[in-house]
């Protein structure tokens, strides 16, 4: 028998070592997030996540689950708070959801339809950030980075190759590419790379795709965010009591 | 008194003129403005159709993948973005060396009747028809949709149904209504299932019919004020247009044509793809717009204009048996005159109308449209172009893309740049017809915004091009008289006065 905390009133079972968010989505409940990757150590940055443990807030993609605790995250206080986040991802970079191909499989478009987000709430800043389309089959869109980081750790810790990078502080805190001259063309990338497939946003892209999947058929169109993470999120198996589910 | 009459692009002496801005022109799509400059007598020295907005969409275009185009350029215009998507996913046909698979090329032609239809409808039923239904210097508070619905009620609901059934055919091909992505490089995304033709289907005939009606609304109207709509802000000019080769309308590809004012071909099945060799744009320090000209006629006589009227009258015949029939009689119509009218730009739009609805149905009907060949690519080349008959008339697309993917250069050539002398030409001629010598009136002014829209022009997208917006700050005294003006021109330099 695991033991259990409270995720809006309903009882949430988890396993040893689990953090609260890995327990609520493998009990099928969703709390939204950003950073957060089954596959990926948790990262703690884009406070998406965030919810109420006994009256204080916290990230829960990095809380380890305890018994008894108190955790409030579907609130209207909470997702108020999600929705400004947001905004300011969105105001922070240049993003144009009607001509951006990544429209309809973003988790921050995802997330931004989901939470209800309706208007911009910030005055854009406007970056300049050119694109890296030195390599010939992949297209860096800087201008859409929201600094997750998945990609800078699927590089180092699955690819074994540390492609990207952060660097810079605060505001001017942006993605690198870790080569010489600073283009993804002198890097060992690969398409089959795990660094290719995390980027939630319209950043990293393979070359020539651009709008192919039609409207209707891409990942969120069918289903919101909400049920496309819990399908995406390693659960319980009752057998082995093991994840199972992992989609790769 | 007379030379300045007759010229009225620029008063000899504007110092002294009393300046009346129409701004900004109603009903049009983008912001347009009109400035009039008076004498004392009323009499008109100076009359300019100019255009403030700017969007800047060539240099921002700059450095995106190639493949961002078709999608990224609809952002130019909300009414015609789907002419941008395929004018531009021409251009990238040629970049990735496509030749289209029948079902791409017939997704793609039935996504354009799909806005043809939507587009003329919107323009005939809800922009144009109050002023044809009820007078041009009417009562400017029933002067409108509005005013159409409470006096004509079902030519009002037609006009909502024809646009929307338009539009369904662009959510089927493109995804969405607005902004969609059906069409790519080298072919389109999606094809169209037996479930959606159907729904398509159901209603065509209706569509058919409905245009027909409207064929014979504005043939009903002319015959009404036949001496009156003949003769307003009717002027000359040469005519630029696509034909397919065999000399019929083919709004969706073909060669350039170019007839002169006396009908002599100039060019004929010119292949567009070197568009600039016989169009080249002229720049003026008082229009942020261009002025486009035939090379071999010069800046000064070589202005021509495209749309609709162009097109019926030009093309050797249509190729659907209706609008061919409506075509036929509107060239034989009060002695062929009609086909040189401003306003026969209304009557040509409809019979467009009825085209693109007898086009929509032969498609539907077509197997290609099932078809699962999509996509086809070739060798890449480093130059697209891309031209189309939009709505309003020839649309040229250009782009060139480096070795990495990236667009270096873009020049858009929209169907209201083509038009921007002959409406300029449309409304001095209204100008003299109407104005000159009378005590301005709200209806007066109303004629000169008429005449500009029976170009249906497309004011947001036809100021992408410069890099500067022109602006003027004026300086009234309590009587409204111009005291002095403070103007940059589109090359930044300011003056005073204009
Ligand atoms: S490129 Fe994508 S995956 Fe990498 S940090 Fe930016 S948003 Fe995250
Ligand atoms: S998902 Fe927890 S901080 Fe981003």
């Amino acid at each position: 028998m695991s033991d259990t905390f409270h995720l809006d009133g309903a009882e949430v079972p988890f396993e040893s070592g689990q953090t609260v968010m890995q327990a609520a989505l493998a009990a099928g409940h969703y709390i939204p997030h950003l950073c957060y990757h089954p596959e990926f150590k948790p990262h703690g940055s884009c406070k998406l996540c965030t919810v109420k443990v006994n009256g204080r807030t916290t990230a829960s993609c990095t809380m380890p689950a305890e018994a008894g605790l108190e955790i409030e995250s579907e609130t209207e206080e909470l997702n108020a708070l999600r929705r400004t986040l947001v905004q300011m991802l969105f105001a922070e970079g240049n993003h144009f959801c009607p001509s951006c191909e990544k429209s309809g499989n973003c988790m921050l478009q995802a997330l931004g339809y989901d939470l209800e987000v309706h208007t911009a709430g910030f005055r854009h800043l406007y970056p300049d950030r050119p694109v890296d389309a030195s390599h010939p089959d992949i297209l860096l869109d800087f201008n859409r980075c929201i600094l997750c980081e998945l990609c800078v750790r699927a590089s180092s810790e699955v690819d074994g190759k540390n492609v990207f990078g952060l660097a810079g502080r605060g505001i001017t805190k942006h993605l690198i590419v870790n080569a010489e001259s600073g283009q993804l063309a002198d890097t060992d990338i690969a398409l089959a790379d795990k660094a290719m497939q995390v980027c939630p946003v319209g950043v990293i892209l393979p070359k020539r795709v651009g709008f192919s999947i039609p409207i209707g058929s891409r990942r969120y169109d069918e289903r919101p965010i909400s049920a496309q993470a819990l399908d995406d999120a390693p659960r319980q198996s009752a057998a082995s009591g093991g994840c199972t589910a992992c989609e790769e | 008194m007379t030379d300045t009459i007759n010229n009225l692009e620029t008063a000899a002496h504007p110092e002294n003129l009393r300046r009346v801005a129409i701004d900004p022109v109603s009903r049009v799509e983008g912001h347009g403005k009109v400035t009039l400059l008076l004498d004392e007598n009323d009499r008109v020295h100076q009359v300019r159709l100019h255009i403030v907005e700017f969007r800047g969409f060539e240099k921002f275009i700059q450095g995106r993948p190639f493949w961002e185009a078709p999608v990224m350029v609809q952002r130019l215009c909300g009414i015609c973005p789907v002419s941008h998507h395929l004018a531009a996913s021409k251009a990238m046909d040629m970049i990735v060396g496509a030749t289209l698979t029948p079902t791409a090329e017939k997704v793609r032609r039935l996504m354009h009747f799909g806005q043809m239809f939507q587009s003329h409808a919107l323009h005939f039923f809800h922009l144009c028809s109050p002023d044809l239904l009820f007078g041009f210097g009417s009562d400017v508070a029933k002067r409108n949709i509005v005013g159409v619905a409470a006096a004509y009620p079902d030519i009002a609901k037609q006009g909502v149904l024809l646009r929307k059934y338009g539009q369904e055919v662009i959510r089927i091909t493109a995804g969405k209504r607005v902004h969609g992505t059906g069409s790519i490089p080298g072919g389109v995304n999606k094809n169209v299932s037996i479930e959606e033709r159907d729904y398509l289907l159901k209603d065509i005939g209706q569509m058919i019919e409905w245009s027909r009606d409207a064929v014979g609304m504005i043939r009903k109207l002319f015959e009404q004020n036949l001496d009156e709509f003949n003769a307003f802000g009717r002027f000359r000019s040469h005519t630029l247009n696509l034909v397919r080769a065999d000399g019929a309308m083919d709004l969706y590809h073909g060669g350039l044509r170019a007839r002169d004012m006396d009908g002599n071909t100039l060019f004929d099945h010119y292949d567009y793809s070197h568009y600039w060799d016989v169009i080249f744009e002229d720049v003026k320090p008082w229009s942020y717009m261009k002025f486009p000209f035939l090379r071999s006629l010069g800046t000064e006589t070589g202005w021509y204009r495209v749309g609709p009227l162009s097109r019926v009258t030009q093309c050797d015949f249509i190729p659907t048996p209706l609008a061919n029939q409506a075509r036929m009689a509107f060239m034989a119509f009060a002695g062929g005159s009609v086909a040189g009218a401003t306003l026969g730009f209304h009557w040509a739009r409809m019979i467009e109308m009825l085209h693109a609805a007898e086009m929509i149905q032969e498609l539907l009907l077509d197997p290609d449209l099932q078809g699962t060949d999509l996509v086809h690519t070739g060798e890449r080349q480093e130059r697209g172009v891309g031209v189309i008959e939009a709505p309003r008339g020839t649309l040229i697309h250009h782009y060139k893309v480096d070795e990495h993917d990236q667009i270096t250069r873009c020049n858009l050539i929209v169907s209201t740049t083509h038009n921007n002398q002959a409406m300029n030409e449309a409304i001095r001629q209204v100008a003299r017809q109407y104005i000159d010598g009378k005590k301005l009136t709200e209806g007066l002014l109303n004629h000169i915004e008429v005449a500009i829209r029976a170009f249906d022009p497309c004011l947001s997208c036809a100021t992408h091009a410069l890099g500067k917006m022109p602006l003027e700050v004026e300086l009234l005294d309590v009587s409204g008289n111009r005291v002095d003006v403070l103007s940059r021109s589109s090359d930044g330099a300011f003056c005073s006065p204009d």
